[in-house]
């Protein structure tokens, strides 16, 4: 089901994400999905997330579809060009798959085959030009489609709490004429930028899903302010992290300080997306502690 | 090697608006320029009354020499709405950071050829696409200056301003925004989306034999 349709409707959009292996069985993933994110609105599946080669997004999103799960197919464009790109979008919707999240992608050098050739043949915005074109009936080259067309819940990323947000802005206004529909954010620790970004994005009105990724130590938090864009997290939550090893260990720190976060933004966004990185079994009492 | 071809009549003319400076580069040996094109085009313009001076030189690329023969055109081009640069993707980078907040516009779209390049090392690099895209980017080439070559605004890769691919190198298209931010020109970001046209060797290849 589309998440569009879900925001039509005025439902609070909850979604998390889940990573496909590095190998061919897909059960423990969906297993895993089907205990925890259930009752979620819908599950993204990463592709190849951090450049690093794993089995298929849209196979993973195939399974968890047939498992009774909402998919959302991330797709980038670093691997593929326009018409690998195209083709994997009608592949998509062949199998009945029509949540898509239209991403740019990490570069090749990132990962775990730093000497493969970098696509980048399309972008983000052309993504979503190019799922325009073939929801209109014709690729991107023009040629037209047989039978009825494909329609997608057409979604992207922004990052409200990156050092340059005004840029950050801009492409997601170039997104929006692009034709997104929603946005997923990058983490967000800085419940005050966020809402000044909220304010700015008021302007573009798509639903903005509030990004959240569990903090499991002090040394993760350390290492995504250094090297991770986009993302700040502040000195006082990294101190709560030190404070107590055990809680911290169990998980429970983290999750209390996004619940707090979730409370706090609540009524600025129309949704949440969670980033769980291996912690899916810790979502529910998240929920459950964000009242959701 | 490289060729530059004049951008066609109507793309020039929408781009200029008002008057401008013309810098013709007859520059390197590797460069195959469209004089007689170019002559027509200013003649044109000069009897237009668009045009505020012309120089025509050799190696924009190499910036100390450019700015001793700009030296003696300083009031044409104050005078000038824009500097309108006939060379190729490298010639024009190096004119838009002589003048930063001077809108300066190419004239020429760069082709690739095989062989040898020009011989000025620089900071600047043209991807030889045959499609230039410096008038909707500031004068700085999204194809060289972003890891990704991307067309149509950064990803989100970029921390404190800098690629997420090298540390020491600046994120392409953040400089590009500041840039369109100095000259006032942030709305160039809503052009519609933009496609990189891969198959523009093969009709250079055609139409020279």
């Amino acid at each position: 089901m589309k998440v569009t349709e879900l925001f039509r409707q005025g439902e609070f959009v909850v979604t998390a994400e889940v990573g496909p292996p590095k190998g061919c069985h897909l059960e423990g993933v969906v297993e895993e999905a089907k205990e925890y994110l259930s009752g979620l609105s819908a599950v993204n599946v990463t592709d190849c997330q951090s450049s690093v080669m794993r089995v298929g997004s849209l196979a993973t999103c195939k399974a968890l579809k047939d498992a009774g799960l909402n998919p959302i197919y991330q797709l980038t464009c670093r691997d593929r060009n326009r018409i690998a790109l195209q083709s994997d979008l009608l592949s998509a919707a062949a199998f009945g798959i029509d949540n898509v999240l239209c991403l740019t992608g990490d570069h090749t050098k990132l990962g775990d085959h730093p000497g493969a050739k970098p696509v980048f043949d399309l972008d983000s915005v052309s993504l979503l030009a190019a799922i325009r074109a073939l929801e209109e009936g014709h690729d991107l080259a023009g040629n037209e489609l047989v039978g009825e067309a494909p329609s997608f819940a057409k979604g992207a990323v922004v990052s409200p709490c990156s050092d340059s947000v005004d840029a950050q802005l801009a492409k997601m206004e170039r997104k929006v004429l692009a034709g997104a529909e929603f946005f997923q954010t990058q983490a967000v620790y800085d419940t005050e930028k966020f809402l000044a970004f909220m304010e700015k994005a008021k302007q573009f009105d798509r639903p903005v899903q509030l990004g959240i990724v569990l903090l499991k130590s002090a040394g993760m938090a350390t290492y995504m302010n250094k090297a991770v864009a986009g993302i700040h997290v502040p000195d006082e939550m990294i101190a709560e992290l030190k404070a107590d090893k055990e809680k911290t260990k169990a998980g429970i720190t983290g999750v209390e300080i996004a619940a707090r976060i979730i409370r706090a933004c609540k009524p600025y966004c129309q949704g949440v997306h969670i980033m769980a990185m291996g912690w899916e079994s810790k979502i529910p009492q998240l929920l459950e502690l964000a009242g959701l | 090697m490289l060729i530059t071809k004049l951008k066609s009549r109507e793309a020039i003319e929408s781009l200029l608006g008002g008057t401008c400076f013309i810098l013709n580069c007859h520059g390197c040996k590797e460069l195959s320029f469209p004089v007689a094109e170019a002559e027509a085009l200013e003649a044109e313009l000069a009897a237009a009354g668009k045009v505020t001076g012309i120089l025509t030189t050799d190696y924009v690329c190499n910036p100390e020499n450019l700015q001793l023969r700009l030296e003696a055109h300083k009031n044409e081009i104050e005078e000038a709405d824009a500097v309108l640069v006939l060379s190729c993707g490298v010639g024009v980078q190096t004119v838009a950071e002589c003048f930063p907040e001077k809108k300066v516009l190419a004239g020429c779209d760069t082709y690739r050829l095989p062989g040898t390049q020009g011989v000025t090392p620089l900071e600047v690099d043209c991807g030889q696409c045959g499609e230039c895209y410096l008038n909707l980017t500031g004068g700085i080439c999204p194809i060289t200056a972003c890891s990704k070559s991307l067309l149509n605004g950064q990803c989100g890769g970029a921390k404190n301003g800098k690629c997420e691919v090298d540390p020491e190198m600046d994120c392409g298209w953040e400089r590009i925004y500041r840039r369109l931010e100095a000259l006032g020109r942030l709305d160039l970001l809503k052009v519609p989306t933009q496609l990189r046209n891969y198959s523009t060797d093969d009709e250079v290849y055609k139409q020279n034999g």
